[in-house]
């Protein structure tokens, strides 16, 4: 309206006026776009969960909690599979926990800035997104191979060195997030550092550390593919780690993989549980993790 | 001993310090040295996964030299084992992969910083995290019983009709649609790899200082203008590690591929046949080789190719995702 824009008013406006409709349509349309891959990717999801639950629920019975396999057509469950999983999941958590917070107390506390650190934190990290097959594989090398077969031992240490990692980034993490100013306050009474991290580091990182853990359980307790090359499956009960272990995700691998519909169904009954422990397990850290504030 | 017994006086009462230093000594020794083997104990994992799969494969290099990485040949029978076919169908799938998921990962990220209420983050976040959760084999199941017989009888036949018809380029989607295949383990990669890379998008993006997105807004631009002039610039190089965290992911899934690839050791030049991955014969051809024989030392072999690719990927993108001064 001003002098200098006396030559072509309406045109100029017009021209804004076009170009901003447009910038708001493109808007729009990566808004909607944007929206649009949230519900797929959410959909996914709900796909998963519902295909698992309707072919789940369709298979499930009590029989499978209390019988072990049997060939097809003649019945059976999944009690072999549920117990060695549980067996070999409790164990390798037990080995492994120990071992990823003592990495995770040496990053945050003892090498935050060292060489040696760093290189650990990077190869920590690099075993965290590691294929697990890969785990397998070493695993039969150096178990399996030497000691005559496979055995619920060699599937346990594959699940732990899986876990490891995985409490290591959580410990390192949650360690980091403790003022210094505690820690020096604890050192002024005097207190020895190992004591320091013990009675006050890991006790406000508790609930951390506790999610660190159960998000590795969450992790290990679907894991197959390490499993076919240690432990690789038993059709019978057993208890025994030196021989061949039964384990769900393999149960579920084998049992879908066949042509009885029994089985399969089966396979879908297993694959509801594990998935209902996963994801669960993987809640409940969730949960854990936000009591501490 | 007597000097650790001696601790919680000496916390009580302040000794002089010198004391108080001394009667630490054992106990800080045992535990930093706990600490540190524990951390040495990840290194010499790293170290012996890398030498028992070179040693175990070594008999296969030996035989076949580098012909190994490039013959396309598998053949248990005649003794011919070679590898490419296998890292073909690797690469392939992981790629195809990231090139579906990366757009829906960027939705993802770009709804949960800058579009979705406040309420509804939380909740849909979690969501997106327990698709990484769901494990690889449950992954495998869907794929196979019910995504594939999708494509099978609607989608495959579809884009076989309309991209088929295009010269050159329809080639890849031609061919009979069998559901499995290169292009269904693709897409079942892609879902599983979105949760990963969505993730490391949305904690860059949200460390994007405020001000800037502001002054963008002050501007009078849109948020898609937004986030395409600031965010992005701002967050290129993280992003690019989010990306290879995906690829990492991708080039080493197991179970999923082996249901729904059709395991095939050959390359078809439409993307609908049948093919494998280093994973899926690892794990299809595992338990019919046995000890000692030249096909399980091909197989550990190529379980070391697998390790060197995904190795370097992983640590490119621990590289690109590091933590920089000033950001």
């Amino acid at each position: 309206m001003s002098a200098s824009s006396i030559g072509a008013p309406g045109r100029d406006r017009r021209t804004a006026l076009a170009l901003g409709r447009r910038r708001k349509r493109v808007d729009l349309l990566v808004r909607v776009l944007c929206c649009a891959a949230t519900v797929l990717a959410l959909g996914f999801l709900v796909s998963i969960l519902w295909l698992l639950t309707y072919r789940g629920f369709a298979a499930m019975d009590l029989s499978l909690f209390t019988t072990s396999t049997r060939p097809p057509g003649s019945g059976g469950g999944l009690l072999n599979a549920i117990v060695g999983s549980l067996i070999q999941v409790a164990i390798a958590t037990a080995l492994g926990t120990p071992i990823g917070m003592l990495v995770g107390t040496y990053l945050a506390e003892y090498a935050r800035t060292s060489q040696l650190g760093n290189v650990v934190r990077f190869v920590s990290d690099i075993l965290l997104s590691a294929p697990s097959i890969l785990i397998g594989l070493f695993v039969y090398q150096l178990l399996v191979v030497p000691f005559g077969g496979f055995s619920g031992w060699a599937g346990v240490v594959a699940l732990s060195i899986i876990l490891v990692p995985v409490v290591v980034r959580t410990t390192e993490d949650m360690l980091r997030l403790i003022p210094d100013t505690l820690r020096e306050a604890v050192a002024g009474l005097g207190a020895p550092k190992w004591k320091m991290i013990v009675l006050v580091c890991w006790r406000s990182a508790l609930n951390g550390i506790l999610t660190g853990i159960l998000l590795g359980i969450a992790r290990i307790a679907g894991e197959t593919a390490p499993l076919l090359f240690t432990s690789l499956g038993n059709n019978a009960f057993s208890t025994d780690l030196s021989r061949p272990f039964p384990s769900l995700p393999i149960a579920i691998y084998a049992y879908a993989a066949s042509p009885y519909e029994d089985w399969i169904a089966m396979a879908w009954a297993g694959a509801l549980l594990t998935t209902a422990l996963v994801l669960g397990l993987n809640v409940l850290a969730r949960a854990v993790l936000k009591t501490r504030s | 001993m007597s000097q650790a017994t001696a601790l919680p006086d000496a916390m009580v009462t302040p000794p002089p310090a010198r004391q108080g230093k001394s009667a630490a000594s054992p106990g800080d020794a045992i535990f930093a040295a706990a600490c540190t083997a524990a951390g040495v104990f990840v290194l010499l994992l790293l170290g012996g996964i890398i030498v028992e799969l070179f040693i175990g494969g070594w008999p296969a290099f030996r035989e076949f030299g580098l012909g190994f990485v490039t013959g396309t040949v598998w053949n248990p029978v005649d003794q011919v084992f070679g590898a490419g076919v296998s890292i073909y169908g690797t690469l392939v799938t992981a790629v195809l992969a990231l090139l579906l998921a990366v757009p829906l990962a960027f939705g993802v990220a770009f709804y949960l910083t800058e579009l979705a209420p406040g309420w509804l983050r939380g909740p849909v976040g979690t969501a997106i995290e327990l698709l990484a959760a769901v494990p690889s084999i449950i992954y495998g199941m869907w794929g196979f019983f019910l995504l594939a017989p999708i494509m099978a009888s609607s989608v495959q036949p579809w884009m076989i009709d309309t991209i088929g018809e295009i010269p050159i380029f329809g080639e890849l989607f031609q061919g009979p649609a069998f559901g499995t295949g290169i292009f269904t383990a693709s897409l079942v990669l892609a879902i599983m790899v979105l949760p990963f890379i969505a993730a490391t998008m949305r904690d860059v993006f949200q460390q994007v200082p405020q001000v800037y997105k502001e002054s963008a807004y002050g501007l009078g631009a849109t948020t898609w203008e937004v986030v395409r002039g600031v965010v992005l610039p701002y967050t290129r190089v993280s992003v690019a590690g989010g990306i290879m965290l995906g690829l990492g992911r991708a080039l080493g899934e197991t179970m999923a591929v082996t249901f729904v690839i059709g395991n095939a050791n050959r390359i078809s030049t439409s993307l609908f046949g049948p093919g494998n991955t280093i994973a899926s014969i690892v794990a299809l051809e595992f338990g019919e080789s046995e000890l000692g024989s030249l096909k399980l030392s091909a197989l550990l072999g190529l379980g070391f190719i697998l390790f060197v690719i995904s190795f370097l990927v992983l640590a490119a993108s621990r590289f690109l995702l590091r933590p920089r001064i000033g950001s």
